[in-house]
């Protein structure tokens, strides 16, 4: 006689915690074949508002955190996903994608993650300057992080254009607030299971399960969240790019078009860390 | 024998019965008028700049641009229609091609022309500045526009360069670029938004501000001189509808836009269903915070500089001064004593310090403000000084006592204007500085190394002066944080935003 | 006065006066060039400097005649008819002391001033130095220019420098004190406004403060001058103790003048516009201002042979 499995409430990962939406809300969830999954919180804009506040507590911690800290926190957390890749790979599936895809598509998000924690330490020597002012001043122009970053991720893939959407944007010390593919949230509840474990301080990435016509408005207009990085069509991006204006927000629409794109080395790139990144210039006198 | 040992006076100066000495700031020796006399060789009527011609507005229409130091007629500017602008952007998309085509060293070379074409025509540019916008002739003279030929300087060289922009990438021109520019800097916002997007390749549609157009105008007689393509730059002139229909034109791949920050919202949100990219260059209200232990003499001429040069028509400007407690009487007394020498006065004159302000509109979003900071209970000091009878003029003015919550603290003034609030911590100034929606900028004073970089990297801001104050140089990038805009101008980070990525 | 300056009181001079920021500051002077002078400021200017001039000679091979002869020119610029003011002082050696208050006899109203204190390097005992200055008032110095003892501030040895001042103000007894401060060996601005206070707090009202010997490579600059006319400012308004000024060496032209007078004009104030509170250590700037006189009344350059004394031949 089989035994009972013991089927875990999917929870999306907030403040460091595993949370219920405020709302009590959930929604069901089916697998590919059309078997009842789990029921989601179906997160409301109460909390993306708690979402932001718990990345706002995270972030000047995380931004202090030197550029070689946070490039080992991001290679622990490939680690991590590495470890875990049978079980990501089998989420994968079960969610519909083919068992070859999948197993690519962990790896991809494995190698991207590694990719980006190596450039942790080095997009500032190839971003920032030094610039030969024409008075006596040194002048420097660093970068910075913008604050709290705002990702809507891509139906899919759905892990590896969450990934690729966030590890750009946190290397610099950002945060995120991230909403999960809507189609395919569960990989992303596993996501949030091994960011827990990877060292990552609790508010830097945090991960709301739920609806794209319901949260992008919040997304677009919460005055704190500073950019948006998003993987959505054009209509949503004309709604986040009005809502964005009231507060001069950054926002950028992620490029991949098709779902295989995201594998390609063009979404690795150091202009995407770039792009959640301020340049800031400090004028000093030279002299005894 | 006097102790050193503290930095409070170590004997009270005054004493019973006797005043508190005093300097005498009088008129012993009192400068005569010494005005700038060469030559602005202005025409009476300017047209719009279409296809490198000079070419009549299809609107008929032409408006007056004033002397805003004696409200004098200067000029006839063409108003622009949106006829006009679609001929504009045709001839910049015609031109695109070839432009972009042309190779770097080529491209180069019109920028290197144009920068000495514009040094060669220097005083006659800075007097036409002067008296189209208001600004003392020393400043127009030793600022503006040198620092605009230094931009074509730059930027020329990096034209046959662009391989070395953006390391892993090559970079490609946009296409056609749409600029509209600000009245507090004409020849120099142009500078700074036209030689980068050329020396990427770009083609341009340029309006400048309405107040303000004869130097740009100027410039296309430059543009003519160094015989640049045709199109490649192209200048339609008018009021706010003008922008909008440089903005909104289906032809440009990105808009460059410096100016106010309700105008940059309203821009995002014209942009929102586009793909044009956008750079926005907004308003500011930056701290100037000066420290106890910080070279006092020079940061008062940094905060004067802060705040009043170019009659604090600066988006940067030092408008909110934090001192720190133990200097504040001292850096307010110093201060006073500062201001009762700066003149005021006649633009052209060479020793004027402050001139007019720039519209009489704007004089009035001043004298609103400032009465507003008498009704919240700041105490206001203004040197007595003589204003000219006509023409828009105001006083330099501080107010001290000012707290976070005042609109004087909060808005940007945009003018002569300086709110003066006091901390006692680290860790309070950078709050207060942080305290608003806007980054664009921020100065700190303070002799302690360790001080200055911590604070540099603490404060939001784009650019920060340490121990100095608005300081610009073509290879510093410019720009702000938060809702002062985004996208840099100047350096490599600023001409990376005139640049597709391939 | 002559009581031992305390040196723990002095060890925190440079946290106590404050820093300098020495490209603010050379901001803050290039300002002063821009100011543009024309007509009756310029006449005005160019006399007031004249009367501010401290008619320098200060060589070894200086003689009893070449004294007279500086000190007929010290009394008659030029001609009478450009109306020309006296110059403030005289400024010699202390062995031509004698001659020059012989040449210049009583009523002139032009000062003797006399450099004591071994001259220019300061480096003889003190009392060898005090020996000097009382010598020299006994010759008829009206005013005595002394040196510090900048090897012994740049040790750090502050008390001994200000306890030297102290002496030297009292040697001097009714003769007036320019203190100079060699600023060029003092290299940075904070030094120059540390030494500045040193000085400002021992001596009186109606003394000075003074930059340079003119013996060394780099004189008086509007960098330095501004640096010490800020610290006179400072103190003034701390003590109500007025000290006046003297910039020296290397002020030739009547255009580095007239920029010297704006820069006071406008961190001073007018209280300053007068030679009781400020000098020009110099010997070719006169002739310069006279010819910027001569040019205004008859709107013609003038040739330098034209005035007497020039050393140019050409």
């Amino acid at each position: 006689m089989s035994r009972l499995p013991v089927t875990k409430t999917p929870k999306p990962y907030v403040g460091g915690a595993f949370i219920r939406s405020e709302s009590g809300r959930t929604y069901p969830l089916a697998d590919a074949a059309g078997a009842f999954f789990a029921h989601l919180p179906q997160c409301t804009r109460k909390d993306l508002r708690n979402a932001v506040e718990a990345a706002a507590k995270a972030g000047p911690g995380w931004a202090k955190r030197t550029a070689y800290n946070r490039g080992q926190i991001l290679y622990r957390l490939a680690e991590m996903l590495e470890a875990r890749a049978e079980e990501m790979t089998a989420v994968l599936v079960r969610f519909g994608v083919a068992r070859a895809a999948a197993a690519r598509e962990v790896a991809a998000a494995v190698d991207r993650l590694v990719y980006y924690a190596g450039w942790a330490d080095k997009y500032e020597q190839v971003l920032g300057n030094v610039n030969p002012v024409a008075s006596p001043h040194f002048n420097f122009t660093v970068t910075e992080p913008m604050g709290i970053v705002g990702v809507v991720a891509p139906d899919a893939p759905s892990l590896l254009g969450l990934v690729s959407l966030v590890a750009p944007v946190i290397v610099s010390g950002n945060t995120v607030v991230a909403l999960a593919s809507e189609a395919t949230p569960y990989p992303a509840v596993l996501l949030g299971e091994m960011l827990a474990t990877s060292d990552l301080p609790g508010g830097v990435v945090n991960l709301l399960t739920g609806f794209r016509r319901e949260l992008v408005p919040t997304f677009a207009t919460h005055a704190h969240l500073r950019a948006l990085n998003a993987a959505v069509g054009p209509e949503d991006a004309k709604a986040l790019r009005l809502g964005a204006a009231d507060s001069i927000k950054r926002v950028r629409i992620a490029g991949a078009a098709k779902p295989a794109d995201w594998l390609s080395a063009r979404e690795e790139s150091v202009y995407a860390i770039r792009d959640f990144l301020e340049f800031k210039t400090t004028w000093h006198p030279i002299g005894a | 024998m006097p102790t050193l040992a503290k930095k409070t006076p170590s004997r009270p100066a005054s004493r019973p019965g006797r005043p508190a000495p005093e300097l005498i700031f009088g008129d012993l020796w009192p400068f005569d008028p010494a005005p700038e006399t060469a030559d602005p060789k202005l025409k009476p009527r300017y047209d719009l700049f279409i296809g490198g011609r000079f070419v009549v507005p299809q609107t008929g229409k032409y408006f007056d641009s004033i002397n805003p130091a004696n409200e004098k007629k200067l000029a006839e500017i063409a108003l622009a229609g949106p006829a006009d602008v679609d001929a504009a952007y045709a001839a910049a998309a015609k031109a695109a091609g070839p432009w972009a085509r042309l190779p770097g060293r080529e491209r180069a070379k019109y920028l290197f022309r144009l920068a000495r074409l514009l040094q060669d025509r220097a005083r006659e540019f800075a007097v036409a500045e002067t008296l189209d916008g208001g600004k003392p002739i020393k400043e127009s003279r030793d600022f503006d526009v040198p620092m605009a030929a230094a931009h074509f300087f730059y930027h020329a060289g990096w034209a046959d360069k662009l391989e070395y922009l953006a390391p892993g990438r090559q970079v490609a021109p946009l296409g056609v670029v749409g600029q509209v520019i600000p009245w507090n800097f004409p020849l120099l916002m142009l500078a700074w938004k036209i030689a980068p997007a050329l020396a990427l390749g770009n083609t341009v549609v340029l309006k400048p501000a309405e107040t303000t157009s004869i130097t740009c105008l100027k410039f296309a007689e430059i543009i003519q001189e160094a015989g640049l393509p045709s199109g490649v730059v192209n200048f339609v002139t008018g009021a706010g509808d003008v922008g909008a229909a440089v903005v909104n034109h289906p032809v440009p791949a990105k808009i460059a836009f410096t100016g106010s920050t309700d105008v940059g919202k309203i821009i995002m949100r014209a942009l929102a269903g586009t793909d044009k990219k956008l750079t926005l260059e907004l308003g500011g209200k930056a701290a100037n915070i000066v420290f106890d232990d910080a070279p006092l003499d020079q940061a008062v001429e940094g905060i004067v500089n802060g705040i009043f040069f170019n009659q604090g028509h600066v988006c940067c400007a030092g408008s909110r001064l934090l001192v720190h407690e133990p200097v504040a009487d001292a850096v307010l007394a110093k201060l006073k004593r500062r201001l009762a020498v700066l003149k005021v006065g006649d633009p052209l004159d060479k020793n004027t310090d402050i001139g007019a302000i720039n519209s009489a509109a704007q004089l009035q979003r001043i004298r609103e403000l400032v009465a507003a900071g008498e009704a919240e209970g700041a105490e206001l000091f203004q040197p007595a000084c003589r204003l000219p009878e006509k023409g828009f003029y105001f006083r330099p003015t501080l107010f001290s006592g000012v707290s976070m919550s005042h609109r004087i603290a909060r808005e940007e003034i945009f003018g002569p204007v300086l709110s003066i609030l006091t901390f006692r911590t680290v860790e309070e100034a950078v709050e207060k500085a942080n305290n608003t929606a806007y980054g664009l900028s921020a100065g700190v004073w303070t002799d302690k190394g360790s001080r200055t970089l911590k604070l540099s990297t603490e404060l939001k801001a784009g650019v920060v002066w340490a121990n100095t104050y608005n300081k610009f140089d073509p290879t510093s990038p410019f720009g702000g944080y938060k809702e002062s805009g985004f996208g840099r101008e100047g350096g490599r980070q600023g001409l990376l935003d005139y640049a597709k990525l391939t | 006065m002559l009581a031992k300056s305390s040196s723990a009181a002095l060890r925190r001079l440079f946290d106590a006066v404050g820093p300098v920021d020495a490209v603010g500051i050379e901001e803050r002077v290039a300002k002063y060039g821009t100011r543009s002078i024309k007509k009756n400021a310029k006449l005005w200017g160019l006399k007031t400097a004249v009367s501010m001039v401290d008619l320098t000679t200060l060589e070894g091979k200086d003689t009893p005649g070449k004294v007279a002869s500086l000190c007929r020119k010290a009394v008659q610029p030029h001609d009478a008819d450009l109306d020309v003011p006296r110059v403030a002082a005289v400024c010699v050696y202390p062995a031509m002391v004698r001659h020059a208050r012989r040449a210049l006899g009583t009523g002139t109203g032009v000062k003797i001033a006399s450099v004591a204190t071994a001259f220019p390097s300061g480096q003889a005992p003190l009392e060898t130095r005090l020996a000097e200055v009382r010598a020299a008032v006994a010759d008829g110095a009206d005013e005595i220019d002394m040196v510090i003892n900048r090897g012994a501030f740049l040790a750090g040895e502050f008390a001994a420098v200000q306890d030297e001042i102290a002496a030297v103000v009292e040697a001097c007894g009714p003769a007036a004190l320019k203190v100079i401060l060699e600023v060029s060996e003092l290299e940075t601005y904070d030094n120059i406004r540390a030494a500045s206070f040193l000085a400002l707090q021992v001596i009186r009202p109606g003394d000075f403060i003074k930059t340079s010997t003119g013996k060394t490579s780099l004189n008086a600059t509007l960098g330095n001058n501004q640096v010490m006319i800020d610290a006179i400012r400072d103190h003034y308004l701390d003590t109500g103790i007025a000290i006046g000024m003297k910039p020296a060496g290397g002020i030739r032209t009547a255009k580095q003048a007239l920029t010297f007078l704006v820069a006071v004009k406008e961190t001073l104030g007018d209280a300053w516009l007068t030679n009781t509170r400020y000098r020009f250590g110099a010997s070719s700037l006169l002739n310069d201002l006279l010819r910027q006189l001569a040019k205004e009344k008859s709107g013609a350059y003038q040739a330098p042979y034209y005035f007497s004394e020039a050393a140019e031949s050409y």
